[in-house]
């Protein structure tokens, strides 16, 4: 904890700060593309579980509960090795890409189908009987109306994986944490461990702590005008006895 | 093929399977005793940060804030790490312990004490999620009857809250356990880790003396399965309950 308030160590974050830059945006760039690929991955899937066909519906099942049931880290070690010892190579930043992207494309497929799921029947039907198609409905009928359920935990969903970069180390990845662990043991730069720490845990602070205050506020208001969506039938069933009586 | 058939030969072979089941348990064992003091923890974390609310206690309130959205908002990993360096270690720990040596009891400590900070702010925000969840007239009425607020809490407001979020309690076991795969990254102790160890080590025991695609395949499969089966069957018994959980609301 002293090098906390020694200058020196500071001042050696400061000279390698190109080193923390990179890191971030390592980081920024693999949750970026891995967050496309789980959006696509996650719309797919998650229209298939609501599609009513039985086997689309299956398929999406299995893809759901494989995923969600063991660890990224294995998921990412088990891609990696595999391409590592049939002898090609994806390199470090896409296969983290691919295994951060199928590993919460699962989590988006989920949170997209109970958006879906949350629609009532009716609205479907209406939307049918005005000669809307599959795609019409569900852009002009469901999904304005199922965003809102959607967006919360959607952004939970971004802050998690954002956080879960940090997997990369165990391959040898090039992102902020795995930088920030060589910089710390690293023969020149060793030693400042109390400010790299802070200066790393700081940058995922910053990025992270506005997207998750947002999720929950999102969530605070949507649960709060649910409660009163579902108080208002209630009070007037009693000015009803009220009026009775 | 027959590089297949070699990779499966690894799974007959008892050392191997007892190297692995031994990572099944610590895997368990992590998991668990991080929930419990999680729990512990997380609920004082949750008490403080719903309930002090005067203007003496609001320091705790704030104090609980600053703990959970910073340990919510960086990566566990980071906190390993963090815990490694400046982690103390009691005496006890610092032994021959659970068939690891000395060094790998001490890792296992740090990392568990990190994997705890950071699982008990996630189960402060669940544990707060179930105290928002008891009406507030159970509050006024408990007064009513003469409670003080201490035991208000103990015997009307907390075992309501706990009941409400059993079934998202399971599935933080479930993330618990697959986020204590990340101490492969500084130790070879649980399942992870273990199954990487015999990865690199294939060669020597699929018999062909090299290490090949199918070795990835039936060792970090039957890895997979080991997951699978633990947290399926955890998933299984959350689903139940919600189940249950909407068949008693349709009825009241």
């Amino acid at each position: 904890m002293a090098e906390l308030f020694e200058a020196s160590a500071w001042e050696k974050v400061w000279t390698y700060r190109d080193t923390f830059l990179l890191g971030l945006g390592n980081t920024v760039e693999t949750a970026l593309l891995g967050l496309l690929l789980a959006f696509v991955l996650g719309a797919v899937f998650g229209l298939m579980a609501t599609s009513g066909v039985k086997a689309l519906k299956a398929i999406s099942r299995i893809y759901v509960e494989i995923i969600q049931n063991t660890p990224l880290l294995l998921q990412l070690c088990f891609l990696y090795y595999a391409i590592a010892f049939a002898g090609a190579s994806l390199g470090i930043l896409y296969t983290g890409v691919l295994s951060l992207g199928i590993y919460h494309g699962a989590y988006v497929a989920e949170v997209i189908r109970a958006g879906i799921e949350a629609i009532p029947k009716g609205q479907f039907e209406a939307a049918r009987s005005q000669g809307f198609g599959y795609a019409g409905t569900m852009l002009y009928i469901i999904l304005p109306q199922s965003i809102k359920i959607i967006l919360p935990p959607m952004v939970n969903q971004v802050v998690n994986l954002i956080k879960n970069t940090s997997c990369l180390y165990i391959v040898g990845g090039a992102d902020l944490i795995s930088l920030t662990y060589s910089f710390v043991t690293g023969a020149n730069t060793g030693g400042a461990y109390a400010p790299a720490y802070i200066v790393s845990g700081v940058m995922f602070f910053v990025i992270c702590f506005p997207l998750s205050t947002l999720a929950s506020r999102w969530e605070g208001s949507l649960k709060k005008r649910e409660s009163r969506v579902a108080a208002a039938p209630k009070t007037s069933a009693e000015a009803r006895r009220g009026a009775a009586v | 093929m027959d590089t297949l058939e070699s990779s499966l030969s690894m799974l007959t072979n008892p050392a191997i399977t007892q190297y692995m089941l031994k990572g099944v348990a610590f895997t368990l064992i992590i998991s668990i005793v991080a929930v419990a003091f999680g729990l512990l923890i997380g609920s004082v974390l949750a008490l403080m940060r719903s309930y002090c609310v005067s203007p003496k206690t609001r320091v705790f309130k704030w104090l609980a804030t600053v703990y959970i959205e910073v340990f919510r908002n960086t990566p566990l990993l980071l906190w390993i790490f963090i815990c490694l360096v400046f982690c103390p270690i009691p005496a006890f720990m610092s032994r021959k312990l659970f068939g690891l040596s000395s060094v790998e009891t001490k890792l296992l400590f740090k990392a568990a004490i990190a994997l705890i900070l950071f699982t008990s702010s996630v189960i402060a925000e669940i544990v707060r999620g179930g105290l928002n969840s008891v009406a507030h007239g159970q509050f006024e009425a408990g007064r009513s009857q003469g409670f003080g607020m201490v035991r208000i809490m103990l015997y009307i407001v907390l075992p309501q809250a706990f009941r409400n979020i059993v079934p998202t309690l399971l599935s933080q076991v479930i993330t618990t356990v697959k986020d204590s795969s990340y101490l492969a990254n500084v130790a070879v102790i649980e399942l992870m880790a273990r199954t990487k160890q015999l990865l690199s080590a294939a060669g020597q025991y699929n018999g062909t003396g090299t290490v090949n695609v199918s070795d990835v395949f039936v060792l970090f499969g039957a890895a997979c399965l080991c997951y699978f089966v633990i947290n399926f069957t955890i998933s299984c018994v959350v689903r139940g309950m919600q189940k249950r959980k909407r068949r008693v609301k349709a009825i009241a």
